[in-house]
């Protein structure tokens, strides 16, 4: 391996380890909001700074590869593509890291029903799933797992639609708990912008594999 | 029309064959590259656009190597003629042992020409596109050799450019040279494209990332890749040429 071969693959390996603490803190924000844990929504808050350190850590390493090898071709976009999946999962983090925040601030239990009617869980569940993509696409270098992401991630877009509408609907019939109703809105848009960042991950990954840039090119996903 | 180009060109040295199937077309007023380990075929490659292989024993050439149109390997041209069109700057600087005004003078006062005000005026003009000018523009009349490395072959190329080409070759110009005579060369490459068509052989990757529009890749005597600067830095097709410029061979 060569020397610049090693520094990129250090800088590979720490971005997968961020990849996998911005996954669990999101697990982790999902499980304290289902549970009403507040010790743990603290801990994913205290953990925030672990997501921040890595970032600056990726961030200088990312700087310092370029100035001492002047990288081209695949590595070149290796690290370019690695410095916007840094701040992506940074932003994923911030989400996780508000999530908590929601469940520190709400003080009464969850309604249930509602909880289930707006698919809250689901969206979760797709987020993490997507997480999981684009960590094993960026580990593998599998663009086949990366476009994977690009179908998730419309459906969580559905899933928020759809809580909106509901929501709005409830708000009318039943106004005891508006300020619930609104953080629920709130907790929908987070793993609403998550998708749209996770998305972001695989269209980076693709770029770094294939060469290809599909930002802003709605449909050229497959 | 390109102002160089090359059609199927096969080179042997002896039983060597040493170009194969090399198909290439160079735009006017733009710097090329060529790119690829030692031994791939790239200096032999550009010493064609002025025949310098001519009196190499042993060497067979099959193609067309064409200049502006004119195949230069046929009967008709004239190698002199060629050459005065084609300048050519090579690895180390190879002053005359000759003051600085005459370095730049001797290949009009061999192309016979006796005019004493253009021979000033051409030798400093050339001094200044080769932006030497206002370092020497005092001791014109010392001797070339008391000039530094770099000064040497910015001195060679305005030699080169003092006879008024339209291309000028240049094999590895910056290789003998430190960081700071390297940049000043760049410059002025970028500079003359204005004016000339360049063609540069460089085992410096970033140098050719900086200084050319085009980049040929050469590999074992075959060009693997030709395409914009700018693709085969960010976005090589060939995966050979790609496994080259990171490092990962040659």
């Amino acid at each position: 391996m060569t020397h610049l071969e090693s520094e990129l693959k250090k800088i590979k390996d720490n971005t997968l380890e961020m990849m996998h603490i911005v996954r669990t803190q999101l697990s982790k924000g999902k499980e304290a909001l289902m549970t009403s844990n507040k010790e743990l929504a603290l801990e994913v808050m205290h953990n925030e700074k672990r997501v921040n350190g890595y970032e600056l850590l990726i961030d200088n390493s990312c700087e310092n590869v370029i100035a001492c090898f002047s990288p081209v071709a695949i590595d070149l976009r290796f690290v370019l593509a690695t410095l916007k999946i840094n701040y992506h999962l940074e932003r994923i983090g911030d989400n996780a890291d508000g999530i908590a925040r929601n469940v520190i601030d709400i003080k009464e239990q969850w309604n249930a029903e509602l909880l289930e009617k707006l698919e809250l869980v689901k969206s979760f569940e797709i987020a993490d799933e997507m997480i999981g993509y684009v960590l094993n696409s960026y580990e593998n270098e599998d663009t086949n797992l990366a476009r994977k992401v690009f179908e998730k991630d419309k459906f969580i877009d559905h899933i928020t639609d759809n809580a909106l509408s509901t929501i709005s609907e409830y708000i009318k019939s039943n106004q005891q708990n508006v300020n619930q109703d609104l953080y629920l809105l709130l907790l929908h848009r987070k793993l609403e912008r998550v998708g749209d960042l996770v998305k972001n991950i695989a269209e980076e990954i693709i770029f770094f594999v294939e060469a290809k840039v599909l930002k802003h090119k709605k449909g050229l996903e497959g | 029309m390109a102002k160089l180009s090359a059609n199927k060109v096969n080179l042997f040295y002896g039983d060597n064959h040493a170009l194969k199937d090399v198909t290439l077309k160079m735009d006017a007023n733009t710097v090329t590259a060529f790119i690829g380990p030692s031994g791939c075929g790239k200096s032999t490659f550009l010493r064609l656009f002025n025949r310098m292989n001519d009196l190499i024993p042993h060497v067979r050439i099959e193609g067309d190597i064409v200049v502006d149109g004119e195949d230069i390997y046929s009967k008709e041209v004239s190698v002199d003629l060629l050459r005065k069109n084609i300048g050519m700057v090579f690895q180390k600087p190879n002053p005359f042992p000759k003051s600085i005004f005459e370095n730049v003078a001797y290949g009009m006062r061999v192309n016979g020409i006796r005019d004493k005000h253009y021979i000033n005026e051409r030798v400093e003009t050339s001094l200044k596109q080769a932006s030497l000018w206002t370092e020497v523009k005092d001791k014109l009349k010392k001797s070339a050799f008391e000039l530094s490395g770099g000064q040497q072959q910015r001195l060679c190329i305005a030699r080169a450019l003092a006879i008024e080409p339209s291309v000028v070759l240049m094999d590895e110009p910056t290789s003998a040279l430190d960081p700071l005579a390297t940049h000043k060369i760049e410059e002025l490459v970028f500079n003359l494209k204005a004016d000339y068509t360049i063609v540069i052989v460089t085992h410096n990757m970033q140098q050719a990332a900086r200084v050319s529009d085009k980049t040929a890749f050469f590999y074992l005597g075959e060009l693997i890749e030709y395409d914009d600067t700018n693709n085969i830095f960010t976005k090589p097709r060939e995966i050979t040429t790609q496994n080259y410029i990171t490092g990962r061979f040659g």
